[in-house]
């Protein structure tokens, strides 16, 4: 760990900015895991409360925007110093978008709740967002502990979170091949799920910001790839399909 | 898996860590090159084992705490430290491959050949004019009137003072403003057809116009000088230099291309000092 700065009020300031990150990074985590539970428990009044917290998020980022552009103004950061404020500003950037996902699964939540109940695909949600959440709680605890392992290994992480995207979206186009009637939830399901597969790509980001901040250079690596649903262009094979 | 996949991404980053890319350092010529360079004040070490190349039209920026050696290094650079009587100077620097620590070099010519900006601008008690003509003059270098009149214009356009000192170079060099003064012994220096440019921290007495303007000089004399600069001002480094080394106690502790010195250097004095830590 660094010494301190001979000038205290700027390891104040520093302080100041860890603190907002990691404060924000805590609420998008709560974020993440209500609008979760608003889809699972087709909870409407947990998802208007997602929604309504999403502010709260812009909040955050404005803070951290002001602190970060203060501090290079006021103190000309150079070094360790320079690239703590530069993670800082793309982080909250990252957990901003983050915020937006949340609220938007939360507000497909509402949706889905007028639907009937029981569709199936719908349990894929938690089992996608486990492993999102997993990996975000571990690239939060990395940023807070400087632990560029740690986010590596978070960071490489990332290829299940698309896999399960990809088994997920041929899930929900079967069940809209089935019945018409299913296309409209379904296709709502499927936002989701891309909605929790971005925010899996948002914490490598913020992965690759952690490596960074403490290397003081990039990952020189391409990420972990596993979404392949772009390519997709047909229907899954009758041999994929659910029995029942 | 994981902790492997950690381990190989960093070693794949260590690699690729090299300090200019070789493209860019071929093209550039080795301009002068300190070997080992120890010094001596009576008893006490000052410089340990300093080794570093300076290149052609490059600024080279010598920064760290004071007493580290940084000025005793540049003053090694055209042998002002042999007017110190205890001062004894170990070790190899060559300019163009010429040891200038030869005995039969000419030091007068050596440091018409690496001049020296100091921090307080220094003029001489004589007429702007005579300034810029006293080193012509006296290393011979022209016998015609129009030649040095000449020079003294060519010298004070490059220092940027020649617009406004043209009409008043009868005038004594001292009643020129601090910034002009330092820009009328930059010209002075440059008068003599110098090679390399050493600056002990030029701007130090100077305001922050009169500091901007030095240092757009400084990056216009780049293209026909080699620079090396001591500067206690770590934004001046950032500014001004496409090199950057930091000593420390008598060690150079670390140089390398000032960008990754200023966003990530690898040693912990260095962090220390340029981002304002105890160190």
């Amino acid at each position: 760990m660094l010494q301190e700065h001979i000038v205290r009020s700027f390891d104040q300031a520093l302080d100041g900015l860890r603190r907002t990150i990691m404060e924000m990074g805590g609420l998008a985590e709560n974020q993440i895991e209500s609008a979760i539970q608003a889809v699972v428990r087709r909870d409407t009044g947990l998802a208007g409360e997602v929604v309504r917290l999403d502010s709260r998020l812009d909040e955050y980022e404005d803070a951290v925007d002001t602190g970060a552009v203060r501090l290079l103004a006021l103190r000309q950061p150079v070094a360790a110093d320079l690239r703590e404020i530069v993670s800082a500003l793309k982080i909250a950037a990252d957990l901003e978008r983050v915020g937006d996902y949340a609220a938007n699964i939360a507000k497909r939540a509402m949706t889905l709740s007028q639907a009937p109940p029981g569709l199936r695909p719908v349990s894929g949600i938690p089992r996608m967002g486990r492993r999102v959440q997993a990996n975000f709680k571990d690239v939060l605890d990395a940023y807070a502990e400087r632990d560029v392992a740690r986010a590596l290994d978070a960071w490489s992480r990332d290829g299940e979170v698309d896999d399960l995207y990809t088994s997920l979206f041929r899930e929900t186009l079967t069940y809209m091949l089935e019945d018409p009637r299913n296309i409209t939830p379904c296709t709502h399901l499927l936002f989701i799920a891309k909605n929790l597969e971005r925010i899996g790509d948002h914490a490598t980001n913020i992965a690759e910001t952690i490596h960074y901040l403490v290397d003081g250079r990039p990952i020189r690596m391409s990420r972990p790839k596993g979404d392949l649903s772009s390519f997709d262009i047909d229907a899954p094979s009758r041999g994929e399909e659910i029995e029942e | 898996m994981t902790a492997n996949v950690a381990e190989d991404m960093m070693t794949e980053t260590d690699a690729t860590d090299t300090p200019t890319s070789p493209a860019e350092q071929e093209t550039l010529a080795k301009k002068m090159v300190a070997r080992d360079v120890d010094v001596f004040y009576g008893a006490k070490q000052a410089l340990k084992k300093i080794t570093i190349d300076i290149f052609e039209n490059e600024v080279l920026s010598l920064i760290g705490p004071s007493g580290c050696g940084k000025s005793t290094f540049l003053r090694c650079l055209n042998r002002m430290n042999d007017t110190i009587d205890i001062c004894r100077v170990n070790g190899d620097i060559t300019l163009d491959e010429q040891n200038i620590y030869d005995p039969a070099l000419d030091v007068v010519q050596l440091r018409a050949r690496v001049g020296m900006v100091f921090q307080k601008p220094n003029p001489f008690p004589k007429s702007i004019h005579d300034n810029i003509a006293y080193g012509p003059k006296i290393h011979g270098m022209t016998r015609h009137k129009d030649e040095l009149d000449q020079i003294v214009q060519t010298s004070l356009e490059k220092a940027g003072l020649w617009n406004e000192v043209k009409d008043r170079l009868a005038e004594p060099g001292t009643g020129l403003s601090g910034g002009q003064q330092q820009r009328l012994c930059i010209a002075r220096a440059i008068a003599v057809s110098p090679e390399v440019i050493l600056m002990d921290e030029p701007c130090s007495a100077l305001d922050p116009i009169a500091t901007a303007i030095i240092e757009e000089l400084i990056d216009e004399l780049r293209q026909n000088y080699t620079i090396v600069i001591v500067t206690h001002n770590m934004q001046q480094a950032a500014r001004v230099s496409q090199k950057t080394a930091f000593f420390h106690l008598g060690d150079m502790a670390e140089h390398g291309p000032t960008d990754e010195i200023f966003t990530n250097p690898r040693d912990n004095r260095t962090q220390g000092y340029i981002t304002g830590r105890y160190g």
